[in-house]
């Protein structure tokens, strides 16, 4: 695999971006960031399939299309599926040589939003994972249905404020806690699986070429904010990623081979959770006296988290 | 110096999203491909933005310029090429060659700020500006070098 050079950000600047501006995303989304980053990682062709979703929508407005490699539009659920086709058939072509060039490498990529990936496409999105197809499936985790309206998911943190778990006199938001979607996948015993964020460009481009370069199924989740959503301002894409990461509300971490776990980032001093979710504007509800209790409650499942990973670090199961 | 005329196609900005294009919306067919390039695409990862041979259909001749109302001014002289901003901009609208950032894509940019949050440099060398002030005008009122608060 043709690996471009990410030793430092001057090198890591010369690449030629594949993926063009002009899309419709928000001012200050984290989702461009994320792709882009993945594009720039490697010289390598590429085959995208999209789930519906932010991305989707906002990237090919008709007549218009802002991806330079080969992109599919696909359903809500079916990314994973459709891309694990085209990989089945780059292989079958490949081995009767009816290729165009047939030693050109090709890599496979799916990109889902939070909905898709953790709902809707979770079913397609496992099978994929166990028929041990050699692709990236990379989730772009903004907590909620961004692109309809923000509905809860079940990516949704514990007392967040959707548009379907709202806050008000009888409750304090979403009430249930969000889904491990990291261990899940672990679980199917893939070669690599990571969460990643994009205010640490180094160790995102280092997981992302990694997961290019395993064979097999390979899933990423990486942090989104949605300064529409989780209502800041846009400007503040990459300070909110700052106080996830550091919070640990966000863990960096990588796990090979389904029981390899390595930690890649530990902040040096980690700060309380309030800072977190005092940056945003569909948590301000917490801070009245009597939702007091479910910022305990968000602190102490990531302290419990925090030690689970650690622990897990140190046992390598 | 911030001249970028030469970096763009000559398509460039001649499309507003959303403009009048070949067939309209509920003409299309299913399964229809849109090209990125006008004919030969192999090998576009090495070739810099201004030797590709973008197709109408490419969303680089398009322009979002509209959705701004403050946009960043680059200053050259604060600049120390660290590239936080390239690598963080949403919209692919920092121009960077050979390490070197050279200026702002204008047509593409829609004026979140991101870039003027992570620039390191004491005073910033990306600020916002109001959209009609011109670059000489914004240059001048550039602050000075904040001095640390003891």
């Amino acid at each position: 695999m043709a690996i471009t050079s990410i030793k430092n950000l001057k090198e890591f600047s010369t690449n030629n971006d594949r993926f063009e501006g002009a899309h419709t995303l928000c001012p200050g989304c984290a989702h461009s960031m994320i792709v882009r980053e993945l594009m720039n990682c490697t010289d390598d062709n590429l085959v995208i399939a999209s789930n519906t979703g932010c991305l989707e929508v906002s990237t090919a407005v008709y007549p218009f299309t802002s991806w330079d490699t080969s992109w599919i539009h696909i359903g809500f659920e079916n990314a994973a599926t459709a891309v694990t086709g085209a990989e089945a058939m780059f292989k079958a072509r490949k081995r009767k040589g009816t290729l165009k060039d047939n030693d050109a490498p090709v890599k496979f990529v799916a990109f889902g939003g939070d909905g898709s990936t953790y709902d809707i496409g979770f079913q397609w999105l496992s099978g994929a994972m166990e028929r041990g197809h050699d692709f990236t499936y990379i989730c772009l985790d903004n907590e909620n249905y961004a692109n309809t309206g923000g509905q809860r998911s079940s990516a949704t943190p514990i007392g967040a404020h959707t548009s379907t778990a709202q806050a008000g006199t009888h409750s304090y938001g979403k009430k249930q806690k969000k889904k491990d979607i990291v261990a899940i996948m672990a679980a199917h015993d893939a070669p690599y699986v990571a969460q990643l964020a994009p205010n640490k460009w180094k160790s995102m481009a280092k997981g992302f070429q990694k997961a290019l370069e395993t064979e097999g199924p390979c899933f990423i989740n990486t942090v989104s904010p949605c300064c529409t959503e989780w209502k800041f301002d846009p400007k503040d894409t990459i300070n909110i990623t700052d106080l996830a990461t550091d919070t640990l509300m966000f863990p960096i971490y990588e796990i090979i081979n389904g029981h390899e776990l390595n930690i890649l980032y530990r902040p040096k001093n980690v700060l309380p959770v309030e800072e977190y979710l005092a940056a945003q504007g569909r948590y301000k509800h917490l801070f009245k006296p009597e939702n007091k209790h479910v910022i305990e409650e968000i602190q102490k499942n990531i302290n419990e988290y925090w030690e689970m990973l650690q622990r897990r670090e140190e046992a390598r199961v | 110096m911030q001249d970028l005329k030469l970096k763009a196609a000559e398509k460039r900005g001649i499309h507003q999203l959303g403009g009048d294009e070949l067939v309209g919306w509920d003409e299309v067919t299913q399964g229809i491909i849109l090209t990125s390039f006008d004919g030969d695409a192999t090998d576009i990862v090495h070739k810099k933005a201004e030797e590709r041979n973008y197709s109408d259909f490419n969303s680089y001749t398009a322009t979002v310029a509209s959705w701004r109302v403050k946009k960043p001014v680059f200053n050259i002289d604060v600049c120390i090429d660290c590239q936080n901003c390239w690598v963080w901009c949403p919209d692919t609208s920092i121009i960077s060659r050979d390490k070197q950032m050279l200026g702002i894509d204008y047509d593409h940019c829609k004026g979140c700020e991101v870039c003027v949050e992570v620039c390191p440099t004491n005073p910033k060398s990306l600020l916002m500006f109001n959209e009609q002030e011109d670059l000489e005008t914004a240059l001048s009122q550039w602050p000075e070098k904040k001095k640390k608060e003891k």
